[in-house]
């Protein structure tokens, strides 16, 4: 059974993955990259993955992807703006950069310069991996994450503070 | 279901996280305190501010002679870290001081910018007493976060929106490649335990592994950017320029020194094998870094951006004694960002001064005749510029003598030491013009009002007798800085 749903996820995945990138309608593409993201969440599943499943489907076909989404459509696109030797320049780039990460990943397993981990921490599998995850987080990795939680309310109070209206004209002239 | 292991925490745990609980405890009390009405110009921002530095100081001053690894040795208290939370607690109260009526004649909203001042203040005690790649980032994005919104603060100003967007898309960049950097050091070495990845390397001959390589290049690359080190420094006048004057000094000075204490932690605790081999790319660097910090300096006719390259210099410097390495060489480098931070911060101190109202007067114009007219103010600038160009009596020239001593005990550093020396000298034209147009020009236009205010007014006493007295009794600060760099070997 599980063989084959994971070849039924990794064609969908692959198949919206080239959607997305060979669709001409900015927002279909959006869209099947949400597909995208759902299909690489089913991936998850099937490791027992469900904690990074369901945070895959959360954060990026959830939050990420609906914010692009606005973005695409506060914008308009109906075509592509550029032209010419601007596209073709990009796709070079694009096409540069996917072999160079092909050339990485390929030396990085041929020749074993990945050391591994030191000392690998046993399975923990009771109650689950979002359990094992949640004891993780909470005792040796306290520190960090109390730390993220600053560092959020950090940012949300920067937004706030460069996104609201300027002082009255009042406040000018005093 | 198994039983996490309780963490046991002693009374000196408590007092060794003072300065972060405490700073942390201060940010949401600045911004709860909204909700109550206060006059318009009431001064409960600062105040809340100038409690919370104290309390972090003396806390962690309280256990400074002890040494413990908190949370799994994430966060550490050693003599390092002691050092450092104590001078980002300096630089706070400095900066709390000589932001005090600058933000009420420039209108910024106190409450967010000292919330942020110390959430930024939290992210460089992070930075400084972290003991792992993970946390050193986490610090290092809270005090960036932090920084990018200060920067933006004159929202009026078209310079201040453009410094903040300029700042935060290439520190975003950086850090990406700092991010990136750690992940490789991760997988080539197996932990994000800078005490592990260092007892890793001196166990294995990896000193010639690409993605160990690549991945301290990738790391160093995001820390460069941080305290602004050619070629990554391109950032620094723009956003000197825009920000607000005391944000410029908060964090020309504290921004520098918490980027250095992480890359003196990350390469003495964890690189130590792979930096002897960099030690001529570091002199490139540093010379570099000097050369077009001090070169571009004497073009410019704005204050702020003359200290923003000058800035970029004195990175050059630290760099030397970085290059140089070992104990000596980081105590070198760490009793520079000592002294350095106080008499930038004294200088920016003074330029806060310059203007009513909103208006900001930092042009090398503006001074003209201003040290017949303001005969104190006149002579503390002096005084930051001397000791900024490293003249004798000053702060500044001892902490050059310290590097530049210990540089020149490498026979292949000799080259970058001469070239600093030479800086030095190119240096003190363009610091001395301040002086000159301080005493020897005429002014032009309607003269420059100045702002007084008590505390600011104590922000340059203090760093004024910061920057003599580091200068004719530096040995008690050198001590404190060598042993600062002790507990890392």
């Amino acid at each position: 059974m599980v063989p084959y749903l994971f070849l039924g996820f990794a064609a969908l995945l692959v198949a919206t993955a080239l959607m997305v990138i060979l669709h001409r309608n900015p927002v279909t593409s959006a869209l099947f990259l949400v597909l995208s993201f759902s299909s690489l969440a089913g991936i998850y599943l099937l490791l027992q993955a469900e904690f990074i499943g369901m945070v895959q489907i959360i954060v990026y076909a959830g939050a990420s992807m609906v914010l692009f989404l606005f973005v695409i459509m506060y914008l308009n696109l109906q075509h592509d703006v550029e032209k010419g030797a601007q596209i073709a320049l990009r796709r070079g780039i694009g096409w540069m950069v996917g072999a160079l990460l092909l050339l990485f990943a390929g030396l990085l397993a041929k020749k074993g310069w990945v050391s591994g981990p030191v000392a690998a921490l046993p399975p923990d599998t009771t109650g689950g991996n979002a359990a094992a995850i949640g004891r993780v987080l909470y005792s040796r990795f306290l520190f960090p994450f109390e730390i993220t939680s600053i560092l959020l309310l950090v940012a949300m109070v920067g937004a706030i503070v460069l996104a609201k209206g300027r002082p009255a004209p009042q406040g000018e002239a005093e | 279901m198994s039983i996490v292991p309780q963490p046991t925490f002693l009374a000196l745990d408590w007092w060794a996280l003072g300065p972060v609980l405490a700073l942390t405890a201060g940010t949401i009390l600045l911004l709860l305190l909204e909700f109550l009405p206060q006059r318009a110009n009431g001064n409960r921002g600062g105040i809340v501010s100038l409690l919370t530095f104290l309390a972090s100081g003396y806390a962690v001053w309280r256990v400074a002679g002890e040494k413990r690894e908190l949370f799994g040795g994430m966060f550490v208290h050693d003599p390092m870290t002691v050092f450092f939370t104590l001078l980002f607690c300096a630089v706070g109260v400095l900066a709390t001081l000589m932001s005090w009526d600058y933000l009420k004649r420039t209108k910024i909203n106190q409450a967010e910018y000292y919330a942020l001042l110390l959430s930024s203040v939290l992210g460089m005690v992070v930075m400084a007493a972290s003991n792992d790649l993970v946390t050193v980032f986490l610090g290092l994005e809270l005090m960036s976060l932090a920084l990018y919104v200060m920067v933006g603060f004159r929202r009026s100003q078209l310079e201040s929106n453009e410094a903040s967007l300029k700042y935060f898309l290439l520190g975003a960049f950086a850090s990406g490649f700092l991010l990136y950097g750690i992940a490789l050091l991760y997988g080539a070495t197996g932990s994000s335990n800078l005490a592990m990845i260092g007892a890793f390397l001196a166990d294995t001959p990896l000193a010639t592994n690409p993605m160990l390589l690549m991945g301290s290049l990738l790391v160093f690359v995001g820390f460069a950017f941080k305290v602004a080190a050619a070629p990554f420094h391109m950032w620094t006048p723009d956003v000197y320029e825009g920000a607000p004057t005391s944000v410029t000094g908060f964090m020309s000075a504290g921004a520098k020194a918490a980027g250095f204490a992480a890359l003196l932690r990350v390469a003495l605790r964890a690189l130590g094998p792979v930096m002897v081999d960099w030690t001529q790319l570091l002199a490139v660097i540093a010379f570099l870094t000097m050369t077009v910090g001090n070169v571009t300096a004497l073009l410019q006719g704005n204050l702020k951006r003359m200290l923003a390259y000058s800035s970029i210099a004195h990175a050059g410097y630290i760099l030397v004694a970085v290059a140089a390495g070992g104990p000596e060489g980081a105590s070198a480098a760490v009793f520079y960002l000592a002294t350095y931070s106080f008499m930038n911060i004294g200088a920016f101190a003074v330029l806060t001064m310059l203007g009513k109202g909103r208006e900001e007067r930092v042009l090398m114009s503006d001074l003209a005749g201003l040290g017949f007219r303001e005969p104190l103010l006149g002579l503390a600038l002096t005084a930051f510029m001397l000791s900024l160009a490293g003249i004798p009596p000053m702060a500044g020239f001892m902490g050059k003598l310290y590097i530049f001593g210990e540089a020149v005990k490498h026979p292949q550093l000799l080259w970058v030491v001469v070239a600093g020396v030479l800086n030095s000298v190119v240096s003190v034209y363009y610091y001395l013009r301040v002086t000159v147009s301080l005493y020897m020009k005429e002014p032009e236009g309607e003269p420059v009002g100045i702002s007084w205010g008590a505390p600011a007014v104590l922000a340059i006493v203090i760093t004024l007798a910061a920057t003599l007295w580091f200068g004719l009794q530096a040995q008690g600060l050198w001590i404190q800085a060598q042993n600062s760099v002790m507990g890392l070997l």
